[in-house]
């Protein structure tokens, strides 16, 4: 039995365990019998021509824990930001740990997806935003969504304004050889809140494990959020983090996305607008080694007046590394005065790493300015040079301009522990020990 | 200090050099003058360690040890400086923390402790204030949107805060005006003492009116035809450089 028939059949076992009686779980029957049509993108998908996703798909997995977890603090605090007790969700291969988490209904709702969903007074809610940005035609999220049952749950009410940074943490254990994990975030943030999130999905042992995460994101009028998406995994694990994002009016959405880790990563990261004065802005950094492979694909679709996008990914790769870039804005006739810049930059270090990018631009409106740029590249050997006059050993000298060139990625990361984390996760990359906080 | 023998070296196939001697002594101000083309620059960057050029015969000792073989930082941390005709941008890196690099990569071969942050910020008050450099220039990246003049201010800081032994100064003069020029040649003044060396690679005698050499040696098609004294680049300052041309024929 090939792995696709295998969640068409296990969504029975599946069922025992979910309230059918439920709204939401039409949705799930629904996105099941979509899968079943459409099964896992194949290269013969625009969207999915420089990534296959056949090495993990013919495999066989564990679709939830066959037993329970023993994970202690110890073995995950590292991956907290601060030693301060703020807001966090942790989940142990797909399932909640209350131990490891601290949630709160005080003033906002911090908790699990499957307590929203069970409980009546959440019930407008989850009618309200679950699964209402999601595209039919997106055949993983319809595979996240038939098998929807735990994930985040974040609802900041009006005029809220958290102070530290939320983090939703997944783990996974290794105590299955192999693991399918399918989380299901619902983040809303509502008028005039400001909230900055943290997710970050982590493997604690080398075992094989996929991620097939669905995050829906809804900025309603002149809320502010600032997310970061930290990817630093093992090389046995994937990922194909599916993210949509809803703006309202006046609203400001930032994605920080770091991608330094894992076998196969994929960011689907899609914003929309709904109303006039939004600024989104996307950012990431990839770093790469060995045969790792990220693909990012983003949409921006400018569907009212006066709204900024901003996108900005830089890449390094290393080794037998692939990075994909596909960035599509698609502005509507409405959208006037739209400004959207998208620029992707590449540094290649080895001759075996390759670089797929991609802009693609779609407007519809005449009174725009869009602008997009990618490069691909060598280390600049002069300016190594003059490193080295001053001192500075070729290796040094290459995490300095390495370093340099990513900047403008890292200075925009608004919360500075985290800032700091990510530069000597950065230096630690390059085997390198500076003088100054790399 | 600095011995060059019968230097020939080549870049991508073509002779550059064709037979460099110079002898250059502790506490002495060396000028190195020559038309556009004739090995200048060439020289500067191979007794840097650009690996680019490729020696093809002769020696370069340094403190009386052959330094060949060396790379361009082991040369710097042996006491080697180069100021850069064409000082490269680097966004995203910033003055202050390149500084701080290079400075504690140099104590690190020596087997010293990084600087701390008090005697570093000290030490680069200390010398920016001598070359008019204002503090909020220290946190720009590194030569980007720089100025002609800022750039060559920011080497010559560079020189001050690294206290190297040997400076070789590429056109250090050129795209300065008067004022800038100043600046930097009372920087140089500052910094030359009789400890170290400094060997001035110009086009023009405007820059020796500030900091005024011991020797003046003309180079031509890659070599040493002629050294004199200061009043060597008065002469080539007047006369232009056919008489050597011809003088050599």
């Amino acid at each position: 039995m090939d792995f696709k028939e295998k969640l068409l059949d296990s969504h029975l076992a599946f069922e025992q365990d979910v309230d059918l009686l439920h709204p939401i779980h039409k949705y799930r029957k629904e996105a099941l019998r979509r899968f079943e049509a459409n099964g896992f993108p194949g290269k013969k998908d625009e969207l999915w021509k420089y990534t296959s996703l056949a090495s993990i798909t013919q495999k066989d997995y564990h679709l939830s824990p066959t037993s329970e977890s023993n994970i202690e603090l110890k073995d995950i605090k590292k991956y907290y930001l601060n030693d301060i007790d703020s807001f966090k969700l942790v989940f142990i291969d797909g399932v909640y740990s209350p131990f490891l988490s601290k949630t709160t209904h005080d003033g906002m709702d911090i908790c699990v997806l499957s307590a929203a969903i069970s409980k009546s007074k959440y019930k407008k809610t989850i009618k309200k935003y679950f699964n209402k940005i999601v595209p039919d035609e997106d055949s993983l999220s319809s595979l996240n969504t038939s098998y929807t049952k735990e994930g985040a749950y974040i609802l900041i009410p009006k005029n809220v304004e958290p102070e530290d940074p939320i983090q939703i943490l997944h783990f996974s254990t290794g105590n299955q050889k192999s693991i399918w994990l399918q989380p299901r975030n619902l983040i809303i943030a509502d008028s005039n809140s400001n909230v900055q999130i943290i997710e970050r999905h982590q493997s604690l042992a080398d075992h094989k494990v996929v991620t097939n995460s669905v995050t829906e994101i809804y900025a309603e009028s002149n809320s502010f959020i600032d997310y970061y998406k930290i990817q630093n995994d093992l090389l046995s694990s994937s990922l194909i983090d599916n993210t949509f994002i809803n703006q309202e009016k006046d609203s400001n959405v930032s994605v920080h996305t770091f991608s330094f880790g894992g076998n196969l990563t994929r960011n689907n990261l899609r914003f929309y607008h709904k109303g006039s004065n939004i600024s989104s802005t996307l950012k990431g950094l990839t770093m790469l080694e060995s045969k790792q492979h990220v693909d990012h694909n983003t949409l921006v679709n400018h569907a009212k007046p006066n709204c900024d996008s901003h996108q900005d990914y830089k890449g390094i790769f290393s080794d037998s590394s692939v990075g994909v870039f596909n960035g599509r804005i698609i502005v509507e006739k409405e959208a006037q005065k739209t400004n959207a810049f998208q620029q992707n930059n590449n540094i290649l270090i080895t001759d075996k790493s390759k670089v797929n990018t991609k802009p693609q631009l779609e407007i519809f409106a005449d009174d725009v300015k869009c602008s997009h740029g990618c490069t691909v590249g060598q280390l600049d050997k002069q300016a190594l040079f003059y490193l080295k006059t001053r001192g500075i050993p070729e290796r040094e000298a290459r995490a300095l301009l390495t370093y340099g060139f990513a900047n403008n990625v890292l200075e925009s990361v608004r919360i500075p522990n985290l800032n700091r984390k990510i530069k000597k996760l950065i230096a630690s990359k390059l085997g390198v020990n500076l003088g100054f906080d790399l | 200090m600095l011995e060059i023998n019968n230097l020939h070296c080549k870049i991508e196939g073509r002779s550059i050099l064709n037979g460099v001697n110079l002898k250059v002594k502790k506490g002495e101000i060396h000028a190195i003058m020559g038309p556009n083309g004739s090995g200048k620059s060439t020289l500067a960057n191979v007794i840097s360690g650009h690996e680019d050029y490729e020696v093809t015969k002769g020696n370069l000792y340094f403190k009386s040890n052959e330094i060949n073989d060396l790379s361009a930082s082991e040369r710097a941390h042996e006491g080697i400086f180069m100021s850069f005709q064409y000082p490269v941008e680097i966004p995203g890196l910033t003055v202050t923390n390149f500084i701080k690099t290079a400075i504690n990569e140099s104590r690190k071969a020596k087997g010293l402790d990084e600087m701390s942050s008090r005697e570093m910020l000290k030490k680069i008050r200390e010398k920016s204030s001598l070359l008019n450099i204002d503090s909020n220039f220290l946190s720009r990246s590194l030569n980007e949107g720089f100025s002609g003049g800022e750039k060559k201010r920011n080497e010559i800081f560079q020189m001050a805060m690294l206290e190297p032994e040997l400076a070789v100064l590429d056109e250090t003069d050129s795209g300065l005006d008067i004022d800038a020029l100043k600046i930097v040649a009372n920087g140089v003044m500052k910094y030359s003492n009789d400890d170290n060396a400094v060997v001035l690679i110009t086009h023009y005698q405007r820059l020796l009116d500030y900091i005024v050499p011991d020797f003046v040696h003309v180079i031509l098609d890659g070599k040493v035809i002629k050294s004199g004294d200061k009043s060597l680049a008065k002469k080539i300052e007047d006369k232009g450089y056919d008489w050597l041309k011809k003088e050599k024929k």
